[in-house]
């Protein structure tokens, strides 16, 4: 995903002169060095105040770097230096919640979403495919707003349309589940071997969330169960599902990388998906004990 | 309208005593710049090429609005609501309220990283405008700065200059001066009498390749 999105800006770089890169050392080899890709080194303050700076100026600053370097520690830059001034930019992670355990939780982002709506104006993608990417980044730099998106190394076996709402990947009577992004796969396998009579429904886009087309999957099936898989903080989009529903009643359960646990653990991605009942296994259990009552 | 009319508007904004000291330690930097420098007008706020001047140091911003009632970017009566529901005065400046504000300030160590990428910005669409930042000495004590002073140095903006108030706001001082933490990192620095317009006319104005600091010391006995 991270060679795509590199490729889709430095290709619109050719044509596009509002385009301009801001880094903070990581992916530095993936950029050409001219004076519209702005290494600010390990500096990740300035990383957004820089971006803000050139936002503030016309350009359409693309702001790039791991996960908690770049909506964490630099968050009330985010707030302020691009939200508070009401200047766009299209802000791009990798590493996701655990891509990389082996460094443990300083590398580790899994509430990123959910910091990122606290504020108000964002657009929110988290692609599940590396062909998914492309288009999503051509939207953001097409557009003048505050746009964040997910990069993560883990993908589904195939790509959905972007930009279209929620795609339904299965139809059933009994609710809908909801995957956002990567854990899609997970959530399909989980629903098939659970023989789970459900919708299963696709984002690559949160926010703005397709309150819609969750409404509309729900006038199909007998309950207005939903289950929602996040691949990040559990309960990111909880609200967001109660506000599209609030004239239904309705059951929601969140799946997501577990608030309580703080892990002093490395292992790989996949142990850490289990830890949190990200894995097929957490999944369907889930699914069996929603669904089937 | 002449700067010895400032004071009186600078009267009409009342409540915010806590930082009056922090006004009036900005009130001739912001006078001679608006005055004798800024390349800006009340009716050229959207000019890509005007010069830039970023109030980092949102706190005390009686001074600030004084000067641009002064000079025409505000109606003086404006000043009379100020901090009310209706006003686009507040306490912190907001840049979508005030013509002529660049940005909206107010939480320390925002303006200079955001006045380094704006020179960048500039710089990269071939704008001949400068970019002015107004930061104090206490503000000076956040991180955010620094990583901004690092990266104005090796970028070599050379249109860009921050004026640091030196009131002996810094919690733990500065050893070995102010000027130091710049020109450590390829700063051209200059230490003038914050008071003194003509010097700080011409420490504003005197050429440099390197980004500028001008340290406008401000004594409160004087």
């Amino acid at each position: 995903m991270r060679k795509e999105f590199a490729k889709t800006v430095i290709d619109r770089m050719q044509t596009d002169p509002r385009v301009a890169v801001v880094i903070a050392a990581i992916s530095r080899d993936l950029f050409p060095r001219t004076d519209r890709v702005v290494d600010v080194g390990i500096r990740e303050q300035a990383l957004i105040g820089v971006a803000g700076g050139l936002a503030l100026t016309g350009l359409r600053p693309v702001v790039h770097t791991y996960a908690p370097f770049l909506v964490e520690r630099p968050f009330e830059q985010i707030k302020l230096d691009l939200g508070h001034q009401e200047v766009g930019a299209v802000l791009v992670s990798i590493g996701a919640s655990y891509d990389d355990p082996v460094w443990g939780r300083t590398h580790q982002a899994p509430g990123d979403v959910a910091l990122i709506d606290t504020l108000p104006g964002w657009t929110v993608h988290v692609p599940g495919h590396t062909d998914e990417v492309g288009p999503l980044v051509e939207d953001a730099l097409n557009r003048d707003d505050r746009v964040y998106i997910r990069l993560s190394l883990h993908e589904n076996s195939q790509a959905y349309p972007t930009g279209q709402g929620f795609t339904e990947v299965r139809r059933g009577r009994k609710g809908v589940v909801l995957a956002v992004g990567p854990v899609l796969d997970r959530v399909v396998k989980a629903v098939e071997q659970e023989q789970a009579d459900v919708t299963v429904l696709y984002a690559s886009t949160v926010r703005p969330f397709d309150g819609d087309g969750l409404r509309r999957a729900l006038d199909e099936t007998e309950r207005s169960d939903v289950l929602l898989v996040e691949p990040y903080l559990e309960g990111t989009s909880a609200h967001v599902v109660n506000e599209a529903l609030e004239e239904v009643p309705h059951r929601l359960r969140s799946l997501g990388v577990k608030r309580h646990l703080e892990l002093h653990a490395y292992g790989t991605a996949e142990d850490h998906d289990a830890a949190h009942d990200l894995d097929v296994v957490g999944i369907s259990t889930a699914v069996r004990s929603f669904f089937h009552r | 309208m002449m700067q010895t009319e400032l004071p009186a508007l600078f009267a009409r904004m009342t409540g915010d005593e806590k930082h009056e000291w922090a006004a009036a330690s900005t009130l001739d930097v912001l006078w001679v710049l608006y005055d004798r420098v800024l390349n800006v007008a009340p009716d050229r706020v959207a000019d890509p090429d005007r010069d830039r001047f970023l109030l980092s140091k949102g706190h005390g911003p009686m001074a600030y609005y004084a000067v641009l009632a002064a000079k025409g970017f505000l109606d003086p009566s404006t000043l009379d609501t100020w901090t009310s529901w209706d006003s686009p005065l507040g306490q912190h400046p907001d840049r979508l309220l005030v013509p002529g504000v660049e940005i909206s300030s107010g939480s320390l160590g925002h303006g200079l990283p955001l006045a380094v990428g704006t020179a960048l910005g500039l710089r990269i669409q071939g704008s001949p405008a400068r970019t002015f930042v107004l930061v104090g000495d206490g503000e000076l004590d956040e991180g955010s700065n620094h990583e901004a002073i690092a990266l104005a140095g090796r970028f070599g903006i050379g249109t860009l200059t921050a004026v640091v108030i030196d009131n002996s706001s810094a919690s733990h001082g500065w050893p070995g001066g102010i000027e130091s933490r710049f020109t450590v990192e390829g700063w051209d620095a200059l230490v003038v009498d914050g008071r003194d317009h003509d010097a700080l006319y011409e420490a504003f104005t005197a050429p440099h390749d390197m980004p500028r600091v001008v340290v406008a010391q401000i004594r409160k006995d004087v």
